[in-house]
């Protein structure tokens, strides 16, 4: 009897404990978004330096551009920080009017300083993506005649040649041309570098949100901008770094995030029966590819690429390995790109492929190795293809790497075959032709290395054809290169293009407006909200 | 005089002893950093790459590549690296930018209050758990602790934090899910030594010390598993050790009682090999449990070091690596004085 109630206590103690803990984990806030994602890959959130796929999306919610593109339809142009434009008759003056009225989040208002200022400091710290501004012919040395300011309200922007206008309009609609805050940057200046060692963990933008704080591989912060016109609903977004997967789908079935970002396709169809979990998806610009090193003099002969082509299981990949997370595409140019190709003529014809190898006098198959980054896609996607490629007798070695060791390996041609990803880096054709189907110098010593250079392949007249429908100015005959182009590498090129990527998020059912859009600084929490 | 003389000499052996120290210290730390700076160049793994990206062209890949004297003979880049490191500039990351050091100093806390808190639930477990194991030798409870001991070996640590996860955070709610507090409390202290649960104590903030406590208490209880996995092998072999010394027949016969035989006596003789055990199982939890730290989503040293080592962050390896060879030196040193104190032979 006398023991009993210390029992008790105790027991009282535990549970009491025990609930505290669960009431301490309430839901997130309401008017608070938080999302599970892998950001390791954040190096800075300098827009003139972001290049990476967490931070561009960060830049897209936070900063605002000259133009912007409708993102269920690229092809819509529009005026974001401009109101308006025009376009000289030599197709080599840009005139942007911009929109009066208008302030930074600091409160500094929104001239054509503050934009010809931006641009003329991408190109001015030559960061890695300051060659799509760059591209147009601009250098630091001239940067000040080619960008200019004629008036409060309006900026010129030259280019050097009478590019097809779409593409200058779209890479001044990429975050490398976001538009910063040039009276607060000039503030934060120390020794002439436009502020850039401050903007790296900073923020100076107009955007929707606010970036207001960020620790490395912990957490980021974006809180709502005042002095945007259209005010978010939610009043902070909140994007924690959780690595591990499996701990990001527990913390959202547990309701501890409201989005969960990196799930693999098996935790995809696992939550997608939980009630109260949505799958949002969004196809993505990016393409996955095997490259030919046409080093090896195996997969130089043109019947061997061909054979290959014939020996992948398109559909088996994208139904059971990447299942929601990508579909069957063969052609460079993805979905929604001017002048994109969406015919697959390939599929797993081991019959046709064996002919294919016979006439090129490997009747008995031959040994091939391929670079795979260990990630669990791409290392079951080898796996699959290295089963339908013994089926002609080629003999699949498959080497598991990280995946900087691959991209090193890659960049030097020493693979025999790459299973890669590419993304687009704007939403102009010219993004992937330039990569896939030109190539100005194969020498070993190359300046550029464009994926045909990587894969040692000279792809002959299609390079002066990729640099001719770069200056086409009328769209349809535009299109119509690009289709020519895609046909030539589908038939003949060293690429063996099989999916295009469709970016997937679970989200719990009371997220409204959550947005995956084609690129990922098109990923827009500006208009989400929650019930 | 002579008094003065002892003093003398007294501070004299202790000065020997100080330069005995930092020689060791300064040896190890610099063939650390040789074999790591020698690794870290031949890995083929090219660091411009995860500065500047894939897409970059050929002459900011130059620039950046010059920027970080790789063009320079790799003798050089070492003699560079040791006379920068020896005035305690130790580079910047690549990839956070960030002086390592800095890094260090924000990713270090968390790895020390996990790692402190497993050792703790590791010794307070794990050495009563050996001694009764050795006491009860053959018994259901020494073959229990067997088990224990070898199934901590055994399982993989990630699989034992998930399911730990899955059951004490998704189904039963118990403890907090995986980071270290909750986003809600995470602005409502200053972080002043890093360590959350005591910034969050000392600010007042109880709220957040209790959402804390809930987060941290599953991955600690997870190293202290592995922890007294070891603890308490080690322990019963010592102790069995120490019970059948002559000593402990002697103090039996005396007829002192079996409990003051073994916590006091032999406990006593076996508590000092333990301290090398307990003081190399700490330090092997300071360097960071890349696993664990992956499943439970918490910023310590192991996450940096591994996703450093993953982008060829030579300068953030090398940084972390010094600062896990000075950790391992100094508990050496502690447990070396800790043997002193407790074994009068070594006075």
């Amino acid at each position: 009897m006398k023991r009993l109630p210390k029992f008790l206590l105790s027991a009282a103690m535990v549970a009491a404990m025990a609930t505290s803990f669960s009431a301490v984990q309430a839901a997130t806030p309401p008017d608070t978004l938080v999302q599970a994602w892998q950001s390791d890959d954040i190096i800075s959130l300098d827009p003139a330096e972001v290049f990476e796929f967490s931070s561009s999306e960060i830049i897209g919610n936070t900063y605002e551009r000259l133009i912007a593109y409708d993102i269920k339809d690229v092809s819509k142009i529009y005026g974001q920080v401009a109101e308006s434009w025009t376009i000289s008759p030599d197709g080599k003056t840009f005139t942007f009017k911009i929109k009066p009225n208008r302030k930074f989040a600091s409160g500094n208002p929104i001239t054509a300083e503050d934009v010809v200022y931006s641009l003329q400091r991408a190109v001015a710290l030559d960061k890695s993506p300051a060659f799509i501004l760059g591209q147009f012919g601009l250098t630091k040395d001239d940067m000040k005649d080619k960008i200019k300011q004629t008036g409060p309200l309006e900026m010129t922007f030259e280019v050097d040649k009478p590019y097809a206008p779409t593409l200058v309009l779209y890479c001044l609609g990429n975050s490398v041309a976001s538009i910063v805050d040039k009276k607060l940057l000039t503030q934060n200046e120390k020794d002439g570098d436009w502020g850039y060692n401050w903007l790296k963990t900073k923020y100076a933008g107009s955007g929707p949100y606010i970036m207001r704080d960020w620790k490395a591989n912990e957490v980021l912060v974006l809180e709502r901008n005042p002095n945007y016109e259209q005010k978010t609903p939610l009043a902070r977004v909140i994007f924690r770094h959780i690595k591990e997967t499996a701990s990001q789908r527990l913390l959202l079935e547990k309701g501890d995030v409201d989005v969960a970002r990196n799930l693999n396709p098996e935790e995809i169809a696992a939550v997608a029966k939980n009630p109260d979990i949505q799958i949002q998806s969004g196809p993505k610009g990016t393409v996955y590819y095997l490259g030919l090193n046409q080093k090896n003099p195996n997969l130089a002969k043109p019947e061997v690429r061909q054979a290959l082509k014939w020996l992948v299981d398109y559909q088996a990949i994208a139904d059971t390995i990447m299942k929601s997370k990508g579909d069957v595409h063969q052609n460079f140019l993805p979905k929604g790109f001017l002048g994109a190709e969406t015919n697959n003529p390939y599929k797993l014809d081991v019959a046709k492929a064996k002919e294919l190898l016979a006439k090129a006098g490997l009747k008995d198959g031959f040994t091939v190795t391929m670079d795979t980054r260990s990630t669990a896609d791409i290392t079951g996607i080898a796996q699959a293809m290295q089963a339908t490629f013994a089926q002609a007798g080629i003999k699949l070695e498959i080497l598991p790497m990280d995946s900087k060791q691959a991209l090193t390996k890659y960049r030097a041609r020493q693979h025999d075959i790459y299973i890669g990803n590419w993304g687009s880096d704007y939403q102009d054709p010219n993004s992937n032709a330039d990569t896939f189907a030109s190539n100005e110098d194969n020498s070993d010593n190359a300046k550029a290395k464009p994926l045909a250079w990587r894969n040692a392949w000279d792809p002959g007249p299609l390079t002066a054809k990729t640099r001719a429908a770069v200056m086409e100015r009328d769209a349809e005959k535009r299109a119509q290169m690009y289709k020519e182009l895609q046909k030539a590498v589908l038939d003949d090129g060293p690429f063996v293009i099989f999916l295009q990527q469709t970016e997937v998020a679970a989200v719990r059912k009371n997220v409204q407006n959550f947005i995956l859009g084609p690129s990922f600084s098109d990923n827009d929490v500006s208009q989400t909200k929650k019930n | 005089m002579s008094r003065g003389g002892g003093h003398v000499g007294a501070l004299r052996s202790f000065l020997k002893k100080v330069a005995q120290f930092v020689i060791v210290l300064a040896t190890t730390l610099l063939g650390l950093v040789a074999v790591t700076f020698f690794i870290g160049r031949v890995v083929p793994i090219d660091p411009v790459i995860a500065i500047v990206g894939d897409r970059a062209p050929a002459h900011v890949y130059e620039r950046v590549r010059q920027e970080l004297g790789l063009d320079r003979p790799l003798i050089e880049q070492f003699v560079i690296y040791v006379k920068k490191a020896a005035t305690g500039d130790f580079g910047n990351s690549v990839l956070t930018t960030n002086p390592v050091m800095t890094d260090i100093i924000n990713v270090f806390p968390a790895t020390l209050e996990l790692a402190t808190l497993g050792t703790i639930i590791g010794v307070i477990v794990g050495i009563p758990l050996g001694v009764l194991a050795a006491v009860k030798r053959g018994s259901l409870l020494d073959q229990f602790v067997r088990v224990l001991g070898l199934v901590g070996y055994s399982v993989p640590i990630f699989w034992l934090g998930l399911m730990g996860l899955l059951l004490f955070y998704a189904k039963l709610g118990w403890v907090a899910g995986p980071g270290r507090i909750d986003v809600t409390y995470s602005y409502l202290y200053t972080p002043v030594t890093g360590i959350v649960l005591l910034d969050t104590a000392m600010q007042g903030q109880w709220d957040a010390f209790w959402d804390a406590v809930s987060h941290v208490l599953l991955p600690a209880c997870l190293l202290g598993y592995f922890s007294l996995a070891y603890i308490s092998r080690m322990t019963r072999s010592f102790m069995l050790n120490e019970l059948a010394q002559e000593y402990v027949i002697a103090a039996r016969v005396k007829g002192l009682s079996e409990l003051r035989v073994i916590w006091r006596h032999a406990l006593r003789n076996a508590a000092v090999p333990l301290i090398t055990v307990i003081a190399l199982s700490y330090a092997n939890l300071l360097e960071g449990s890349v696993l664990t730290e992956t499943v439970f989503a918490w910023p310590g040293l192991g996450q940096y070091i591994t996703n450093s080592l993953q982008n060829a962050d030579m300068n953030a390896v090398l940084g972390g690596t010094l600062v896990i060879g000075t950790v391992f030196v100094l508990l050496n040193l502690v447990s070396d004085l800790l043997y002193r104190l407790l074994d009068p032979r070594t006075r």
